[in-house]
């Protein structure tokens, strides 16, 4: 079976629950969208992320109520430098979508969901500790993997796969 | 390394609790699980998990390998479920490349994964049925499972660390007469179930030990991100292999065992139930197995066979250039999540559109599920944290990663 080509046009996919919630919501929010390999991705602006993360768990129809993943992808050199990517699950509806906040390379840093979702907390740890990604209002960001006196974040592109010598 | 104050919870001005280390090398941590526990007597005020001492930055490895090479990584992620690692990182690849795979390997896989999960809830059985106190069924549990591993030896060559499944099939046909062991195994084996179950299901001492203790609602275990028999011992009826299908699991009829109480018992009884339900389904995949290849029709990707790269020249250049150039990914990102015997676990892969990949992330269930500890002890006897961390059923390997 072929791969079929992305889908980036918002007009075709603002069917999909999370989108149509989302731009219920405020117009302007949704900043790049894909429909690729039959999996939803949005990006939004990182101030708007708790809130957005927030309205899709409370949807009457298809509430996104569990919060599978919290992950990070780091583009350096590239700017913005840093994706952080959350990864929600509809339990009743069976439905995935994926969101993504893009951060510069200065002093990254966005909101954290623990306010929504207290099993955020690890994952964001685990996020600030191998990259750097900073989550305000996170009651414990201390490093989670690797010891607390440890210089840099390891999945930092610009990080040696065998570390410093 | 994490610390915890002593802060005056109980009484202000009144030093009545007292910080206690429990592990990392306490032997009913089932590994190297440091767990730090503010005590009053021997209530728990506090409980706080201290992980990462099992780190060895797969998730970093994995950017510097071929596609084909990062199979045996996942392996050494979770020791005692192998198999399922291999199929979400396989079908995470093949969801990238949009490759389809033959039926008779995605049914060894339905049947070999369910397999795993037999092996990884004997484990499980045993050990935390050991941290209460009865140490027979480890025993028991440990005879069967080291049938499986034989079994596992002669389809792989490797008890643990299979690495079996490769991006586009799998890696050899089963031996001859393998099929048959596996069919004398799921005959006998659901009376074992029964072993297991009359030493403890009926067990006075087990149900005291179990029964109402580590309780947790179903809201508490959806905010935590609980998933797996963690989640279904609380009353959430979700099951990925029955709810978002993959690799054919659509063709097989399980049921998926859920338990309201959501204590240790609950969720013991889950576990013990999927025992009975995976042995069905590998007497279905054994069935119901169709003939025909195990490796996709692709020639840049899966590797040739010995016999055609000895004999033909165009498979020895393939040969050649995967095993020296990998294979290029289109660029992109996917999510695959599968039913792992613990829970969600997902791989989120990202290409770049050369041989190796930009970034994958493990999605690990237990991860998430250890962050239910605390809700489940805090403001219970210390002896019930044993028996919380055994319910959880965590693997420290896939926990750090």
């Amino acid at each position: 079976m072929p791969l079929a080509p992305a889908i980036t046009d918002l007009e075709q996919l603002k069917n999909h629950p999370a989108v149509a919630r989302l731009l219920g919501w405020k117009q302007d929010v949704i900043q790049s969208i894909k429909y690729d390999r039959d999996e939803m991705t949005i990006v939004v602006d990182r101030s708007d992320i708790r809130e957005a993360c927030a309205l899709l768990k409370q949807d009457a129809t298809c509430p996104f109520n569990f919060l599978s993943d919290i992950t990070c992808v780091d583009w350096y050199p590239s700017e913005p430098r840093f994706e952080v990517i959350y990864h929600l699950l509809s339990i009743p509806n069976k439905e995935r979508v994926r969101l993504k906040v893009r951060l510069n390379s200065a002093s990254p840093a966005v909101e954290s969901l623990t306010s929504v979702w207290a099993g955020a907390n690890f994952f964001e740890r685990e996020v600030y500790d191998l990259f750097g990604v900073r989550f305000t209002g996170h009651p414990y960001l201390r490093r989670i993997m690797m010891p607390e006196d440890w210089d840099g974040h390891p999945l930092r592109k610009d990080y040696p796969v065998e570390g410093y010598r | 390394m994490a610390s915890l104050t002593p802060t005056p919870v109980l009484e202000p001005g009144q030093d009545r609790t007292m910080i206690l280390n429990m592990g990392p090398q306490h032997p009913s941590t089932h590994g190297v699980l440091r767990v730090l526990l503010e005590i009053d007597g021997e209530t728990v005020v506090r409980l706080m998990p201290d992980i990462g001492y099992l780190h060895t930055g797969i998730e970093k490895t994995c950017e510097a390998k071929f596609y084909q090479q990062v199979v045996p990584l996942t392996d050494r992620i979770d020791y005692l479920c192998p198999m399922t690692n291999n199929l979400c990182y396989v079908l995470a690849v093949e969801k990238l490349l949009g490759l389809e795979i033959p039926p008779k390997a995605q049914w060894l896989r339905v049947l070999l994964n369910e397999m795993t999960r037999i092996n990884s809830h004997l484990v499980w059985l045993g050990t935390h049925a050991m941290d209460i106190g009865a140490m027979t069924v480890f025993l028991y549990c440990f005879r069967e499972r080291e049938e499986i591993l034989k079994m596992f030896e002669a389809v792989s060559g490797q008890r643990m660390m299979t690495s079996y499944f490769r991006v586009g099939g799998i890696a050899l046909e089963p031996p001859l007469g393998w099929f048959d062991r596996v069919r004398d195994f799921a005959g006998y084996f659901p009376e074992k179930v029964d072993e297991y179950e009359n030493l403890l299901t009926g067990n006075p001492i087990w149900l005291m030990r179990t029964k109402g203790v580590a309780k947790m609602t179903a809201e508490d275990a959806i905010a935590l991100g609980a998933t797996g028999p963690t989640l279904r011992g609380s009353g959430v009826d979700i099951d990925l292999r029955r709810d978002m299908p993959y690799s054919s699991y659509e063709k097989f009829q399980f049921k998926v065992p859920v338990s309201q109480e959501g204590d240790v018992f609950a969720r013991y009884m889950c576990r013990v139930q999927e025992l009975r339900e995976s042995i069905g389904i590998v007497r279905q995949a054994l069935d119901g197995m169709p003939e025909g290849p195990i490796k996709a029709n692709a020639p840049g990707i899966v590797l040739p066979e010995r016999e055609q790269m000895k004999t033909q020249m165009e498979s020895l250049i393939y040969h050649f250039k995967i095993i020296t150039e990998g294979f290029a990914v289109p660029a992109g990102e996917v999510y695959q999540a599968i039913e792992s015997p613990r829970g969600e676990m997902g791989y989120y892969i990202v290409s770049d559109g050369t041989a190796k990949p930009y970034r994958v992330h493990m999605r690990s269930a237990c991860f998430a599920n250890l962050q239910t500890l605390a809700k489940m002890c805090e403001g219970r006897l210390i002896a019930d944290v044993v028996a919380a961390i055994g319910s959880i059923d965590i693997v420290l390997g896939e926990i750090d990663r």
